[in-house]
């Protein structure tokens, strides 16, 4: 809990804050998704350790959120293991999945806020309907984590589309952070924002990850928002992790699908499906 | 053979409908009957349904009796029958036309809007959310529409038949030259409890037909815009056609001998 300002510079420490001798907070062994006749998903093993910060990057199309949808059991791989906290996630359903996303929380790329519902009412969803608690305590949770993500009180009132780009991304991070999850997703955060908010949003992410203990895994392919938010970077590229390493490392990847993809070039190993007019 | 390759694909399509159709059915069911309830939102989808359809239907209602007071009356007056016609409006209207006139005026309303919604919410992740804040779909926002079409259609039913004979007896007196106590006296003496029941069992499968196919063409819309307008479209013409196909069963059931 000994979370500063100045956060965003911790989140580049080169090495991963658990020893690799405990069991990893999420475990991924051989996941394979198919679409039909296209492979999304060819084998990937990856480890996410207690309180690190891994982050995917990978092109449109790679897989990224066909990923975090394996995980959250939103969608059911073809083969392979998920294990959050050592049990297994693959192939649970009813009442045991809902055990296992009690402790997952996600911040959604167009935020998907419920519509129908205020802005409180949407943060306080998971209190209110995931856990039972009552309105009223829910209600001022709300407003506590609105105002941690720097939202007044006149916020909590507002319907979802009365808010601006930026103040979604904020109400879907109180939301994803209300109710204290152990594991937190973040599905391109930065994606459709300014710079400048792309980095407000940025610090509030390290902010409340580190601030709850949480582990964090997150999906971008906005480089600059990949650095600040992560420890540790893996690279997708054709339904393959092609690179896992340190964030502080990725500059010096001697890797050269990552050289190309993080200095956004044309050209190299990557050929972009582009067809002549 | 080129011929037997489209028929085969085309069966195999149906066949996979039919089963995800059916499955859907069944959580949907299984849902509705185990906790946690939603009784608020089982209220308000009650109120939409019941309350905001009422216009609507009373307006089909009563137009529909008038009309069929007026068609009986240029037919039956052929052969000197137009004292039939309280018979022809009440039994019309309680056994057919008060159920399939609302289950499609209903599909076209609430159908629509529901299979609109729950489509946006699938194509802008709102269902994924529910799915990640531990929230079951199929109980926060399938079950309350079943619960509600099932039960809230009998009671609109109920009352449209009121109407429509009552748009009958306006036309039959007012026009036509009836007595109004003996036009009420012949409706309430040729009417049967079945007559009435058999409506009222339609209307709450109809109820029934009509939240499903908008929730199931929601839940299953993919691809945007285009995906939400398709679904609409697919969750009124599938109610409909089913509220004709499922009214003549029931009709047979009830009436058959």
């Amino acid at each position: 809990m000994n979370h500063t300002p100045e956060a965003p510079a911790a989140a580049s420490q080169p090495t991963a804050p658990a020893a690799d001798s405990a069991v990893p907070k999420i475990q991924i062994r051989g996941l394979t998704k198919v679409f039909g006749d296209k492979v999304v998903l060819d084998g990937i093993d990856l480890d996410i350790q207690k309180g690190e910060s891994m982050l995917v990057i990978g092109g449109s199309g790679s897989g990224k959120s066909v990923l975090l949808k394996c995980i959250l059991g939103l969608l059911h791989p073809e083969a392979g293991s998920i294990k959050v906290d050592g049990e297994e996630v693959v192939g649970l359903y009813g009442d045991d999945l809902e055990r296992i996303r009690r402790k997952f929380g996600m911040l959604f790329q167009n935020a998907a806020l419920f519509d129908s519902l205020t802005v409180w009412e949407n943060v306080a969803f998971g209190l209110v309907q995931g856990q039972r608690m009552a309105r009223d305590r829910a209600r001022g949770i709300a407003y506590e984590k609105l105002a941690a993500v720097g939202l007044g009180e006149d916020v909590g009132q507002l319907t979802p589309a009365e808010l601006s780009g930026g103040m979604r991304k904020r109400v879907g991070l109180a939301r994803a952070i209300a109710t204290e999850p152990e594991i937190i997703f973040f599905d391109e955060p930065t994606t459709g924002l300014d710079p400048i908010m792309g980095d407000v949003i940025d610090r509030l992410i390290v902010d409340c990850v580190k601030q709850l203990g949480a582990t964090g895994l997150s999906i971008t392919h906005d480089m600059a928002s990949a650095r600040r938010i992560s420890d540790r970077i893996a690279m997708l590229y054709k339904g393959k992790i092609i690179w896992v390493g340190p964030t502080a490392q990725i500059d010096v990847s001697g890797n050269p699908y990552v050289e190309q993809f993080i200095n956004g070039r044309a050209e190299g190993p990557i050929q972009m499906e582009v067809r002549a007019l | 053979m080129p011929i037997l390759q489209p028929i085969g694909r085309t069966f195999l399509v149906f066949l996979e409908a039919t089963g995800r159709l059916s499955l859907f059915t069944i959580m949907s069911l299984s849902h509705c009957l185990r906790p946690p309830f939603y009784p608020r939102l089982v209220l308000r989808q009650m109120i939409e349904i019941g309350y905001y359809s009422l216009p609507v239907v009373g307006l089909t209602a009563i137009f529909t009796g008038m009309v069929l007071a007026l068609q009986s009356y240029t037919g039956f007056a052929r052969f000197s029958a137009e004292s039939a016609i309280p018979n022809v409006v009440v039994v019309s209207i309680t056994r057919e036309l008060g159920p399939v006139l609302a289950g499609l005026m209903v599909a076209g309303r609430v159908g629509a809007s529901m299979a609109a919604e729950i489509g946006t919410m699938r194509v802008t992740e709102q269902i994924d959310a529910l799915d990640t804040l531990a929230t079951n779909p199929f109980k926060y926002l399938i079950a309350p529409r079943l619960i509600a079409g099932l039960t809230m259609l009998p009671i609109l039913v109920l009352i449209a038949d009121i109407i429509g004979v009552f748009g009958g007896y306006i036309v039959s007196t007012q026009k036509l030259g009836f007595n109004p106590a003996a036009y009420l006296q012949n409706t309430w003496d040729f009417i049967e409890a079945q007559d009435v029941i058999s409506g009222l069992v339609k209307a709450a499968v109809f109820g029934f037909l009509v939240t499903l196919m908008g929730c199931y063409h929601g839940y299953n819309s993919r691809g945007g815009a285009q995906g939400v307008g398709a679904a609409t479209t697919n969750a009124v013409v599938s109610a409909s056609i089913l509220i004709l196909s499922f009214n003549y069963f029931i009709t047979e059931l009830f009436f058959a001998r």
